[in-house]
């Protein structure tokens, strides 16, 4: 038997005045290893205060995205054997509100998205009956994009989103961003550049790359912001 | 929002240019300097006054003072719009650091002339 010590992250508006870290302990088996999911339904079994949200459990719906040991990811892809440590520290995910214990308020995240217009925008009149075809190539550029499923862990491990949450756009938003100025199908290229080319919105990223370190789909935002970037300049110069 | 009325630039990918082409001026006139103080074995008012009675050293001087102003203001801003969050509070700063910049532009500026 192996013993895990648990710290997480306790709050609960209705009824602490602040929040603090309660410890729990966990057995598991020699020869078996837990996801950190698996571990915190464990302990809810035991302490059914305990709040998280989970929905898939395998790392596709983006819903337990948490810091665990100082590192924000997916509970339920993160192996308690991965840790290297029978110690392990479990907060909300940094800079958002927190509502209770590990679930945090999203709407600001949410509403970086919106920002960026997350859909197909063609003014073209006479659409194609049955569909918008693209070249292989073409379609090949939306790879390492369109995988995101909006977990959050980039956006919150990022300084430059925690001091502006309401401007600057985040690596989440701009991933997106990017992946609808690359679409081969997407009328509204200028558009969106003029909207994202402000002092915040994208050149707030420093390339500090938290985002890159952290994204459990192993995505690169920093890469497409320097896309961005590139496509901003080389339309002011 | 405080979207643009403190920095320089008049959009983001302005600011961006802006904070890049300063910083090779800066970059070419620290190399600059290096090199006179490496190069001069004995560094004496003389040959010191007669670096900047050249007009190209002027005008290298002043430029390199422009990117300072330049790069110092929107940097400046930069880094009050994220650590300072009491609009009041950054204002007040970014206005002593922007007549600091000034300040020093103008002082070069008078030193320069007299030489
Ligand atoms: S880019 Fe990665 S870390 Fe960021 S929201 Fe998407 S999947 Fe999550």
């Amino acid at each position: 038997m192996k013993t895990y010590t648990f710290s997480i992250y306790r709050y609960n508006p209705d009824v602490d005045d602040k929040p603090h870290m309660k410890e729990y302990q966990l057995e598991v088996e020699d020869n078996q290893d837990l996801m950190v999911l698996e571990a915190l339904i464990k302990l809810k079994e035991k302490d059914p205060t305990l709040a998280f949200r989970r929905s898939c459990r395998e790392g596709v719906c983006g819903s337990d995205g948490m810091n665990i040991n100082g590192k924000n990811g997916l509970a339920c892809i993160t192996h308690l054997s991965s840790l290297k440590s029978d110690k392990i520290v479990i907060r909300p995910l940094p800079g958002l509100p927190v509502i209770r214990d590990l679930i945090v308020d999203m709407s600001q995240f949410y509403q970086q998205y919106e920002k960026i217009k997350p859909y197909l925008i063609n003014d073209d009149k006479t659409p194609p009956a049955r569909e918008r075809l693209q070249s292989p190539e073409d379609r090949a550029k939306l790879d390492g994009l369109y995988e995101c499923i909006l977990c959050a862990c980039c956006s919150t491990s990022c300084p430059s989103f925690w001091w502006n949450p309401d401007k600057f756009v985040g690596p989440a938003g701009l991933l997106h961003a990017y992946r609808f100025l690359i679409d081969s199908r997407d009328t509204a290229t200028e558009e969106r550049l003029d909207e994202l080319d402000d002092a915040f919105s994208v050149f707030r990223c420093h390339g500090i790359m938290n985002c890159v370190n952290v994204c459990p789909k192993g995505l690169n935002p920093t890469k497409a912001i320097g896309h961005i970037k590139s496509m901003l300049l080389s339309r002011a110069v | 929002m405080v979207n643009a009325a403190g920095t320089f630039g008049r959009s983001g990918s302005h600011d961006y240019i802006l904070l890049r082409a300063s910083s090779v001026i800066i970059f070419l006139f620290s190399l600059f300097m290096a090199g006179f103080f490496v190069s001069t074995a004995d560094v004496t008012y003389a040959n010191w006054s007669g670096l900047f009675s050249n007009v190209w050293m002027k005008v290298f001087t002043l430029l390199t003072l422009t990117a300072v102003l330049i790069h110092g203001w929107i940097g400046i801003w930069q880094v009050l719009t994220d650590y300072v969050k009491a609009s009041g509070v950054r204002a007040f700063i970014q206005f002593v650091f922007s007549v600091g910049l000034i300040v020093v532009w103008l002082t070069g500026l008078f030193v320069l002339w007299g030489v």
